[in-house]
């Protein structure tokens, strides 16, 4: 076993049923989340549905990554010598720590103490940023909602817009207290608050040495590396600095340069709705005269190799991290990502949190049953991940190790007592004899409206009718009745 | 043992389920997804200008020997004074065009990038279907920052450049993988604010397409 060691899950988090309810007594931000996650999700079935062949787009994206996870080992060979030949230095990094010490590293050796960061999961993932700050490197965050999180000392919500739960009023006051040289007349217009951006990052962009990325994709028959985004930051961050540092997770890997024609359509129009985003880069290698001279990759391990591991987990290794099932999940839009307490949050965080750092925490315990199961999020999914169906094979694992750790639900209990009763069939009839009259006289007309101990988590949000007075089987053999009814209805 | 042996050796007990026999062409990838398009290549065109209209680019349709004309009403417009143009840029269309021309050789500093006023560019590529154009680093497109630095990006593009579909532009351009490829949709955006669509964060924020029509007068 080797489970990610990186933080993933952020220091003090609670388990979600905990966190959720800290979150939902946020009304500002479940008033956002609301509107915004409605919002994308028209904007996505609009441009999904032009696709006339976009089930085809899905299970060629479905299994472009199961060709790759089940042969993981070849194609990440095939991408290193892709990538040597191309002049790029390629590292490995068995976990998040090791990954830091690296791009820590090349960083040191060039003598700079600020770097560009273009948005990167996998970076937040292991806790780059602040691995390089107790080493005095400033790591600009350069995509919007990233540098809206990094001024507030926030936390990302979302693997896409990370500062969604923030209305454009709360933006603003971050902007106002928190941004150099925001004009006293700042207003909560986005192209003003982007104006502001841009004025602000724009001199660090001609200035920066040292650019730290992640990759959306790594071809192996190429050694191409791309990325997609929206605002230019990336761009800038690839194109002018000299040193160009990419991490990027070992299941980031595509066969070849043609399979980008399947993940080009299914990324944006899953993601932010858009046919296309603005940007996209594809660069191989070193070029004369374009871009930076120096190019590294460190690919990462940090626990994949675990995930890859259970034949049912596997699956969410195929993440182009899309955001389509958060933007879609009953869950999510209400409690929003913070609840997650995991830098992966919605139902994709929820199988893919566990599987990275394993089931020793009651965090990563918890996030299985962080779902009603309705599906959708499976629906959506552009390269047809059943979290569903993951989801309830992590349950069943969470469940058995607090079993082999002498951790006793009183659900088990529960249900073992009912499994006796179901068994046994004097038993059951001596207990519902017993039972019912009591349950009928205390319920009271009206139903149940609070039930004790473990009862309360029911009863909080929902009443029970009132039970009848006596059983049907009582009723039933009232009724001189045989077993079989039959014959004297008539 | 190295990181790298023994990330492999991870990978490789933890697909012990997947049979020796088995090659990665096994795993069979049904590519049934439509590869081009039933539109004609008038309605192609059309679809590219209105796609790309879609971001808030403008786009414009010149003949040949009117480009001059259409780049010097955009340099009016867009309050341009000085414009770059990567080597291999046929020149003659920024004469006339009343902004005055900053070459890219030798290559220019990014802070003096910073200072132009815009930038004009070929592009390898349309895409109609996405409203996308493509440039890779060479001749008439120039290195990836001048694209990217400059306030205004107005690119040329041949009506014979545009292609319906995503899977027929990356045919087009697998003949040059290796080189740098930018896929640009629109002027640089985002949706970071309540997912509303804001044009021009740190990429161009003007962008303008002219679609040259080199087919016979109708």
């Amino acid at each position: 076993m080797s489970p990610a060691t990186g933080p993933v899950v952020w220091a003090g988090s609670k388990p979600f049923p905990r966190a959720a309810r800290t979150q939902l007594a946020k009304s500002e931000q479940r008033a956002t989340l609301n509107r915004v996650t409605h919002q994308i999700r028209r904007k996505r079935a609009v441009v999904v549905g032009e696709r006339d062949d976009w089930e085809e787009l899905r299970r060629a994206g479905e299994q472009i990554k199961t060709r790759v996870l089940r042969h993981l080992d070849i194609y990440l060979e095939q991408a290193e010598r892709s990538l040597v030949a191309a002049g790029v230095t390629v590292h490995w990094a068995t976990d998040a720590d090791h990954a830091n010490r690296i791009v820590h590293a090349l960083v040191k050796e060039t003598g700079e103490t600020e770097i560009v960061k273009i948005k990167s999961m996998v970076t937040a993932e292991i806790g780059l940023n602040e691995f390089l700050a107790q080493r005095g490197i400033t790591a600009v965050e350069t995509d919007l909602a990233e540098l809206i999180v990094q001024l507030a000392d926030d936390l990302p919500s979302h693997i896409v817009v990370p500062a969604i739960h923030r209305n454009r009023r709360e933006i603003r006051e971050i902007f106002a207290e928190h941004l150099p040289g925001a004009p006293d007349t700042l207003t909560d217009e986005p192209s003003e608050l982007a104006r502001q951006a841009r004025r602000h990052l724009r001199e660090r962009f001609l200035r920066a040495k040292v650019a730290v990325s992640g990759a959306n994709f790594v071809v192996a028959d190429t050694g191409t590396l791309c990325i997609v985004e929206s605002e230019g930051n990336g761009r800038m961050c690839l194109t002018l600095p000299q040193r160009l540092i990419s991490v990027v997770g070992i299941e980031k890997v595509i066969p070849t340069f043609a399979d980008l024609e399947v993940f080009l359509q299914l990324l944006p129009r899953s993601s932010t709705g858009e046919r296309m985003n603005p940007y996209t880069s594809l660069w191989t290698g070193v070029t004369p005269g374009d871009g930076p001279q120096d190019l590294h990759v460190v690919f990462l391990d940090n626990g994949r190799t675990d995930a890859l591991a259970d034949p049912v987990g596997r699956q969410a290794l195929r993440c182009i991290r899309c955001s389509a099932c958060l933007n879609s999940c009953p869950v999510y839009e209400k409690t929003g990502g913070h609840a997650y307490g995991s830098v992966y949050p919605g139902p994709i965080g929820a199988i893919l949190t566990p599987q990275l750092r394993g089931m020793d925490d009651p965090v990563d315990r918890a996030l299985p049953f962080a779902s009603s199961l309705c599906g959708a999020c499976y629906e959506v999914c552009p390269v047809r991940i059943n979290i569903p169906q993951v989801l309830t094979h992590l349950r069943a694992k969470a469940v058995e190790h607090d079993r082999v750790h002498g951790r006793h639900h009183l659900e088990r209990l529960v249900f073992r007592a009912v499994a006796k009763a179901f068994d046994d069939d004097d038993l059951y009839a001596t207990g519902l004899g017993l039972g019912l009259p009591v349950a009928h006289r205390v319920a009271g007309s009206d139903g149940i409206h609070w039930l004790p101990l473990a009862g309360a988590g029911w009863t909080k949000s929902r009443d029970l009718p009132r039970p009848p007075q006596r059983s049907f089987r009582d009723w039933w053999s009232d009724q001189g009745l045989d077993a079989a009814g039959g014959g004297s209805i008539s | 043992m190295s990181a790298r042996e023994t990330i492999l050796a991870r990978v490789r007990a933890a697909l012990a389920d997947v049979p020796d026999s088995e090659k990665p062409d096994d795993v069979a990838i049904p590519r049934d997804y439509r590869r081009s398009s039933e539109l004609a290549g008038a309605q192609v065109l059309d679809l590219f200008a209105e796609t790309v209209a879609d971001y808030g680019a403008t786009v414009h349709r010149s003949r040949p020997g009117d480009l001059t004309v259409t780049l010097a009403e955009i340099c009016r417009r867009r309050r341009v004074h000085t414009l770059v143009a990567p080597p291999g840029f046929p020149e003659q269309v920024v004469t006339g065009a009343g902004a005055v021309l900053m070459r890219d050789g030798p290559p220019m500093s990014a802070a003096s990038l910073d200072r132009a006023d815009g930038v004009v560019t070929t592009a390898a590529l349309g895409i109609a279907e996405t409203g996308t154009i493509a440039l890779v680093t060479g001749p008439g497109m120039g290195r990836r920052a001048l694209s990217l630095v400059p306030d205004v990006h107005v690119c040329l593009i041949r009506d014979d450049q545009v292609v319906a579909t995503v899977p027929e532009a990356m045919d087009v351009l697998s003949d040059s993988a290796t080189e740098p490829i930018t896929l640009i949709s629109g002027g640089s955006a985002t949706s970071d604010i309540e997912l509303v669509r804001v044009e021009g964060v740190h990429g161009p924020r003007v962008l303008h397409v002219i679609i040259i029509e080199s087919g016979p007068d109708t």
